[in-house]
């Protein structure tokens, strides 16, 4: 039967995984600091004060058919049992509830390994389980146990840190982000004279609000907005002080107490200026974290106040012909549908609508909408850094078959509207040779931008 | 023999009725108790409508891609848990009990319909047996217990098809058959079998998440 891999095929490819143990100083060193005790008092102290029901039938139900093993593109990437999505759980809190918490510190190893390096908490395996169990909500329990117990990779807690001491992921200090602002806004102006990038306007319709790296890595994708912004002759501000960062960390390394202040700090930030609404640009995380998961650990259904991600806002402008173009960008398109907000927010649609309205030809990439295979990075997993690339690159390979066979239709250029999604993307294309260039929305709206008039 | 086959559709078939729907009820409610307090936000974000509609498509056969890619384990599953539910309600044997016992009686099956039911209910554990040691992910996730389950739900039907045809030592096989009912009756509650009763709750409680929050399909 092709549907099934046989035992002995699969167990070559266990083999060969087993063989790459990964060493993390952040892991390890917080493993030090570990007694049996600590162990279970804290496992016993998430699991009866921050659990439920959801858990206990989570685990209890799942029949172990397997079903959800073709939902997860580290299963289809790597073809081992251990990272299938129930795979994931019995290597996590499936044993530490049997064992009520009493396990080694080996154990919290691997299951810290697991929960934040071998899976993306994209929840595409929800649509596969036939009874929706929610793997991606079990993965940040064990986060959270890890967080709580200190053993954490190192270069995700470093930006949860950055968090904590400055309210944006990467260390920028508050001078700098000003001034990377002042500076591409000077930049803009020699693409379109009185640009300007207007800060802490009162009353704004729109408060914009980017991730850390932006400023840090990406500051064109500012100058981008800023003309786009511009050129629609928006109302719009962009915070001079803490609470620009959007992004959350925290709320991946399981440290929700700092996931609450940053998103309070975010809200708080436009609801002071009296914006109308958010914008934020292309990042999936970052949405998930102030429309899904940051707004409820705050006590809010939805978020208070209107949250756009920049698909919606780009729709927005075409529909509402806000922008005009010269002319289509002319060379063939693919588009990557981020789990965050296609799967999270059912952006697919715009996304495509955008496309249409910029891009010449469109091929499709198999699966799609929100079938679509994650880039590997999500969830945390590319801000685990350097130890974990390689791993996450092989975890990849679905995508990179994905990749290659729109490839083969004719795509040259991939749109990912994510932030993560390009860097994973980016790591596939280059270890695979896929050679297919990668873009933003608003890379491609900049370039066929027709200026208005100054 | 005698007094034993007494006992097993007697007192044990009461006891065995109480505890499924004992059991079944106070799992439940410790369940809704649980949520209750700790849960809420699955009482916020559940939406009727969403939670339909998702179960709806995962009631339907090749209603879900997760199924369309797995089209052997869709047909024997929906086959499976048809026969599994419908054979031992409507199979003239059981009819008949009812209605020498409680006077009620309704429609059964043409006996030779409920043999070919019978026969699937075997015929798809045989195939959830040959996954679990074949298939690499699924022999992964298989417990001790898995066996055991696959064991208590195939038993009746095994025995009830034998009863039935009379094979030698038939009568011993009818014992065999009202007990091994019992027991997977009794089981229902305490063991993952209970994903009968919970499957529209789980399966309602993410769709509500993807219709009213995700705004995506969850099929």
């Amino acid at each position: 039967m092709s549907e099934y891999k046989s035992v002995n095929e699969i167990k070559k490819d266990t083999k060969k995984n087993e063989s790459k143990k990964i060493e993390d100083r952040g892991i390890l060193n917080g493993l030090e600091q570990l007694t049996p005790e600590k162990i279970e008092s804290v496992i016993n102290q998430v699991i009866n004060d921050e659990t439920g029901a959801r858990l206990k039938v989570y685990v209890d139900t799942c029949v172990h058919c397997g079903m959800c093993s073709k939902g997860c593109h580290f299963f289809l990437s790597l073809n081992d049992p251990k990272f299938s999505p129930a795979g994931k759980v019995k290597q996590t809190l499936w044993e530490i509830l049997r064992k009520k918490g009493k396990v080694s510190t080996e154990f919290i190893k691997d299951a810290a390994t697991v929960a934040y390096t071998q899976c993306n908490l994209c929840k595409r395996c929800a649509m596969y389980c036939p009874f929706g169990l929610d793997v991606a909500y079990v993965m940040s329990v064990m986060r959270r146990i890890c967080h709580k117990l200190g053993v954490v990779p190192l270069y995700i807690q470093d930006t949860a840190h950055s968090h904590s001491a400055t309210m944006n992921q990467m260390w920028v200090k508050d001078d700098e982000w000003v001034d990377t602002l002042m500076w591409q806004e000077e930049e803009a102006q020699e693409a379109m004279e009185n640009l300007r990038i207007p800060l802490d306007r009162e009353g704004a319709d729109i408060f914009y609000s980017v991730i850390g790296p932006e400023p840090k890595f990406r500051a064109q994708l500012i100058f981008q907005a800023a003309v786009i912004m511009n050129a629609a002759h928006e109302n719009w501000t962009m915070p001079s002080m803490p609470g620009w960062d959007n992004s959350d960390m925290c709320m991946f390394t399981g440290d929700y107490e700092m996931m609450e202040r940053l998103k309070r700090r975010h809200f708080e930030s436009a609801l002071h200026l009296r914006a109308k609404r958010i914008v934020m640009g292309e990042c999936g995380h970052a949405f998930r974290s102030v429309y899904d998961v940051g707004n409820r650990a705050l006590g809010w259904k939805m978020p208070p106040i209107e949250v756009v991600h920049a698909i919606e806002y780009y729709n927005e402008l075409f529909e509402q012909k806000k922008i005009k173009i010269k002319k289509k960008f002319d060379r063939p398109v693919t588009l990557h549908d981020p789990c965050n907000i296609s799967r999270g927010r059912g952006l697919h649609e715009m996304a495509r609508n955008i496309v249409n309205a910029t891009c010449s030809e469109f091929i499709e990439m198999t699966p799609n909408r929100e079938h679509n295979y994650c880039c590997s990075a999500g969830g945390g997993v590319i801000n685990c850094g350097p130890p974990f690339k390689n791993a996450r690159v092989e975890s990849g390979k679905a995508k990179a078959k994905q990749l290659f066979a729109a490839k083969a239709k004719g795509a040259e250029v991939v749109i990912a509207p994510c932030h993560n999604c390009h860097g994973g993307l980016e790591d596939i294309i280059h270890h695979y040779g896929v050679e297919m260039e990668l873009k933003f929305f608003g890379d491609i709206i900049y370039e066929i931008l027709e200026l208005p008039e100054s | 023999m005698h007094n034993f086959y007494y006992f097993a559709t007697g007192p044990l078939a009461w006891i065995a009725f109480l505890v499924f729907i004992g059991g079944s009820i106070w799992r439940f409610r410790s369940l809704l108790e649980l949520a209750r307090r700790k849960d809420s936000i699955v009482f916020e974000y559940m939406d009727t409508k969403f939670a339909l509609r998702s179960i709806v498509h995962w009631l339907i056969p090749f209603g879900s891609r997760s199924m369309k890619i797995n089209p052997t384990m869709t047909v024997v599953t929906f086959l499976f848990h048809i026969c599994l539910f419908l054979t031992p309600l409507f199979v003239f044997g059981h009819v008949i009990l009812w209605k020498e016992n409680f006077n009620i009686s309704w429609f059964t099956l043409p006996n030779a319909v409920a043999d070919i039911m019978t026969f699937i209910v075997i015929a798809s554990c045989l195939f959830f047996l040959w996954r679990r040691i074949k298939l690499a992910d699924v022999k992964y996730l298989t417990t001790p217990l898995d066996f055991i389950i696959l064991f208590i739900v195939a038993a009746p039907f095994i025995s009830g098809f034998w009863a039935y045809h009379q094979f030698p030592g038939f009568a011993t096989m009818t014992i065999i058959h009202i007990i091994s009912g019992e027991i997977m009756l009794m089981a229902i509650p305490f063991t993952k079998l209970f994903h009968m009763f919970l499957f529209p709750f789980t399966r309602g409680y993410i769709g509500s998440e993807f219709g009213g929050v995700r705004m995506a399909k969850d099929w």
